[in-house]
């Protein structure tokens, strides 16, 4: 079997602080098939930006563990000059905040011709050429006016069509999408989801979604990793983890859904808050909120059990897992 | 943009009403009569005394006056007390002297903080970040005047560099260049001295700028477009950064002449500020007065361009 | 929901503690090094200027007005000739930093100074803080309302603006020439003329703060806007003040000295600093350390102001408490 586009081992990421050093990634393993559409959920805090962070080398933490590898090497024995080359130009990646993602002293023409001519060496002509037609495929109107405009003249969808169209411009193999849609109105995420997926299925791209929000899973995303306070609790395929969640977290995420075709029904908050990184228990993180937790979990780690094929979660009661209920 | 352009020179306009207006209230605010004590002339008669209330106005009320003062400054007819030549040839003379020391003090200040600021923002945390942080804190702490002197006596015992005056003494009869060199020569310990704190000021404000820069996401997204940090840095980050330093030409003026009273002193140098000392020394109201209100008019001129350059470098404004 | 910004770091709340804004402010402070240096230097300052005026003036130890003409410039810790009368001889008969060309303790007449160039830096900004913090509050919170045909905040800042384009020691000097020399007078119009930057600051403050859903909350309470203005809004728009506060001292105490060296300062027999400079430049070639010892002093407490300001700056910066890593 080819190896895997992405593939993260055992990433440990510490930060430095004033009280002490903090763990904010914790063993995560990870991978991302070519062309295929991989999410990684969790809360805010869980560490899911700082591992998607820490594949494009843009982190200010300390990468204390494991490895990262694309297309069979490894990101992190690559110089600096080597890694600007697949930043941009091999991997991609969107962030959550349009509104500020953009330099609003340059053009929009200027920011995306940029990092044509950086990776692919086209002139002024050419660049703009592209730059327009990646306009058109992002499905912006009238992009040639576009082109010499500056950003605050965009709506915020439109300035995040335009980070896709960055993000794309030199055809990346592997699109990482830190939140893309949290910072837009309802209607406007659903377009620009669609549009990752049409941009996804024409250009033969990976993506690694990185999202808090399950229902956008459920519709883009192939498989799943769900992580909390620094781990991976559980993975599997999108189909396999709606249809039969084995960690508690993963299945009180799920039931914090609303049903639309249940009526009346109590939404199930997940009680606590999460961990600070900084007092982590020697077990299961989730071990002080779960409905389930017994005797084991707060002193052992549960490593990820195979729950079937392809599916793996980290909670000792994986074999008590009833199939649909909670 | 030409609509925010008129705007404000719509609104500095009322404001360089409302500084003429202080400024002459400030000076008639003072309590003594300016014919009082005046240490120039210990002889003055009392007829004297008379005619130069009668000239000057001075038992008019307080609203008169300022009409009758603003009539004759507009007029050019503006007189100074001390021996009653017209006021602006005076200033006019006096400035063409400062301006040099003003432009040169300038330029060190503006070409010396940039480079200093940026690089300590860029390597925040390092050795140079630490040491020019702590020289900013030391020069903005130290009196202008007490470095001046102890630079003076360094100065003028180990270099002979000269620290009087615009010039030296009988040069006027040498070739021109030579006395354009004699005068360079001359301009480069008080405008430096000048500069100092305005160097220690400008580039701690330069490294706060460019550190919230560096900050920002789209300098995350630069990054991941795979940049080079020089590009990221100066390319991205530092275009954003100047925006604000664009505005503070303006506010730059009333430091210049303040200092240059100080400065003036120290080197002998026959400008704006040794005027004003002497007015106020001598109690020449007309002169104080007028000073006072043309300092405030060069700072308006500086703030107007800043609001043209303004204007013209920020998109967001360009492009409304 | 937002993620955290990957550089943002746990701070004390992530981390389980629960601490006062205070508490959270000093343990950052105390980081600094340099800004804790500051604070030591106007701690010891402080108290030599209390027990300067006591030693100077009350109980009189070291003593700044007598005359010694046999000892005129004797350097630093020289000793006091037999010339002396009795009731002449200093402490220890030593001089500690020297004698002015009157003979003076130059010691004795630097720690007299102290208090004087201290309290008219205090007195000075206590001044401008009230004018700043009543105008830029006024012209913050009650901003959109108009006063005839202007709003107040464009009223309030246009003034602002006005007295900003002056040349403020200019103005200063003018004001001081022209009045009867006396101390109070510099302190009074050193306060009138840097209030301005407290003003902007307290603006902004009160703008972002009267939008806060506690202020709305106050008001849906029924409080009288008096009460939201000084026991809600105050207090949380303090920081910046404190910040502009310890070093408009700094700048209070650097113009005084520069109003003495021209000769429009504080007048003898009074001992400020910026007086002692203002004599010693006369000598400087003869006896160095007359212009050298007041002039550190200065350096050394308007720094120390300046760092404790800056340190309160970073100090209370929630976007500069992380570090570069």
């Amino acid at each position: 079997m080819p190896s895997p586009l992405l593939s993260i081992r055992d990433l440990r990421v510490d930060f430095d602080t004033d009280a002490g050093t903090v763990p904010a990634v914790r063993g995560v393993d990870l991978e991302v098939e070519a062309g295929q559409t991989v999410a990684l959920v969790g809360e805010s805090g869980s560490g899911k930006s700082v591992t998607a962070l820490s594949v494009m080398r843009l982190m200010s933490g300390r990468v204390s563990g494991g490895r990262i590898d694309f297309r069979g090497k490894d990101l992190a024995s690559l110089s600096e000059p080597e890694m600007r080359r697949v930043r941009g130009g091999q991997i991609g990646m969107i962030f959550q905040e349009p509104m500020t993602s953009l330099n609003p002293v340059f053009k929009v023409g200027r920011q995306i011709e940029e990092v044509l001519a950086l990776h692919q060496q086209l002139g002024p002509a050419a660049a703009r050429a592209q730059a327009l037609e990646l306009l058109e495929r992002v499905g912006i109107p009238s992009p040639e006016a576009r082109l010499d405009q500056y950003p605050h003249e965009l709506s915020g969808g439109m300035k995040q069509r335009v980070m896709i169209a960055i993000a794309i411009a030199c055809r990346p193999a592997l699109l990482i999408a830190d939140e893309p849609t949290t910072a837009l109105d309802v209607t406007i995420q659903a377009q620009i989801m669609v549009l990752l997926r049409t941009l996804q299925r024409e250009l033969g791209m990976a993506v690694l979604l990185i999202t808090h929000d399950l229902g956008v899973v459920a519709h883009f995303a192939e498989r799943v990793n769900v992580m909390y306070a620094g781990k991976i609790v559980e993975h599997g395929s999108v189909r396999d983890i709606f249809k039969r969640p084995a960690h508690p977290y993963t299945r009180a995420l799920l039931g914090a859904l609303p049903d639309p075709s249940v009526r009346a029904q109590r939404l199930e908050a997940i009680p606590g808050r999460v961990p600070s990184p900084a007092q982590l228990p020697a077990g299961c993180a989730f071990c002080a909120r779960c409905k389930h937790a017994f005797e084991p979990c707060p002193d052992r780690l549960p490593p990820l059990f195979e729950v079937e094929a392809g599916h793996r979660a980290a909670c000792w009661l994986h074999d008590a897992a009833p199939r649909g209920s909670c | 943009m030409w609509r925010f352009l008129l705007r404000t020179l719509w609104q500095r306009l009322w404001l360089l009403v409302f500084i003429s207006i202080i400024s002459h209230a400030v000076i008639h605010l003072a309590p003594g009569q300016p014919t009082e004590v005046d240490p120039m002339n210990p002889m003055m008669k009392a007829a004297d005394i008379a005619r130069i209330r009668q000239a000057f106005h001075l038992d008019d009320p307080f609203y008169l006056q300022y009409w009758h003062w603003l009539g004759d400054l507009l007029s050019g007819e503006l007189k100074s007390f001390r021996d009653g030549l017209p006021v602006l040839p005076k200033i006019w003379d006096r400035f063409k002297n400062s301006l040099p020391l003003f432009l040169s003090t300038t330029l060190i200040v503006w070409t010396l903080s940039f480079p200093t600021g940026i690089h300590a923002a860029v390597t925040r945390g390092s050795r140079y970040d630490r040491a020019t942080t702590f020289l900013a804190y030391a020069l903005i702490s130290v009196p202008g005047f007490f470095l001046s002197y102890m630079l003076i006596l360094a100065m003028v015992q180990i270099f002979h560099m000269p620290v009087i005056g615009l010039r030296t003494f009988g040069s006027e009869g040498s070739p021109w260049h030579l006395q354009v060199m004699d005068r360079l020569w001359h301009l480069v310990i008080p405008s430096l001295m000048a500069a100092l704190t305005g160097i220690a000021v400008l580039s701690r404000y330069v490294r706060s700028q460019m550190l919230e820069v560096i900050d920002q996401d789209y300098v995350r997204t630069a990054r991941a477009k795979g940049l080079d940090e020089d590009t990221v840095v100066y390319g991205h980050a530092l275009r954003n950064a100047l925006l604000p330093f664009v505005t503070m030409f303006g506010f730059l003026v009333p430091g210049l002449i303040s200092g240059s009273v100080i400065f003036e002193q120290i080197f002998a140098w026959p400008g704006l500020g040794q005027l004003g000392y002497e007015a106020i020394l001598s109690r020449d109201f007309p002169m104080i007065l007028t000073l006072n209100f043309i300092a405030a008019v060069l700072t308006l001129l500086g703030i107007l361009v800043s609001d043209v350059l303004y204007a013209l470098v920020d998109p967001r404004i360009r492009v409304e | 929901m937002t993620t955290p910004a990957e550089t943002a770091l746990p701070n004390a709340e992530l981390l389980g503690a629960a601490e006062t804004p205070f508490q959270q402010v000093w343990r950052t402070f105390r980081k600094d090094r340099l800004a804790m240096a500051g604070l030591y230097v106007l701690i010891a300052l402080i108290a030599l200027a209390l027990v300067g005026k006591l030693l100077t003036e009350w109980w009189v130890v070291f003593d700044p007005t007598t005359v010694r003409l046999p000892d005129k410039l004797r350097p630093p810790f020289s000793h006091a000739s037999s010339a002396l009368a009795a009731d002449q001889v200093p402490p220890l008969g030593v001089y500690p930093f020297g004698t002015d060309e009157l003979g003076r303790n130059v010691f004795a007449r630097v720690l007299q100074g102290s208090f004087v160039s201290l309290s008219v830096g205090i007195v000075a900004v206590s001044i401008s803080l009230v004018i700043g913090v009543t105008i830029g509050g006024v012209a913050g919170f009650y901003g959109k309302r108009k006063l005839g045909p202007f709003g107040i905040d464009s009223l309030l800042m246009r003034f602002t603006d006005i007295v900003l384009c002056f040349p403020t020691f200019f103005l200063i000097l003018t004001v001081v020439a022209l009045l009867p020399p006396s101390i109070y007078n510099i302190m009074a119009v050193i306060g009138m003329t840097s209030w301005m930057g407290t003003a902007r600051f307290v603006r902004a403050e009160f703008l972002s703060l009267r939008e806060r859903d506690f202020v709305l909350a106050a008001q849906a309470l029924g409080l009288s806007e008096g009460r939201i203005i000084f026991r809600h809004l105050v207090p949380n728009a303090m920081a910046p003040v404190l910040v502009s506060a310890s070093i408009d001292v700094a700048y209070a105490i650097l113009t005084e000295s520069g109003l003495s060296f021209l000769g429009f300062g504080v007048r003898p027999p009074f001992a400020t600093w910026g007086n002692i400079l203002a004599d010693g430049r006369n000598y400087i070639f003869d006896a160095p350390w007359l212009f050298a010892i007041p002039g550190c002093a200065i350096l050394m407490v308007v720094l120390a102001f300046n760092l404790v300001g800056e340190g309160l700056r970073d100090a209370m910066n929630p976007r500069l408490r992380k570090r570069a890593s």
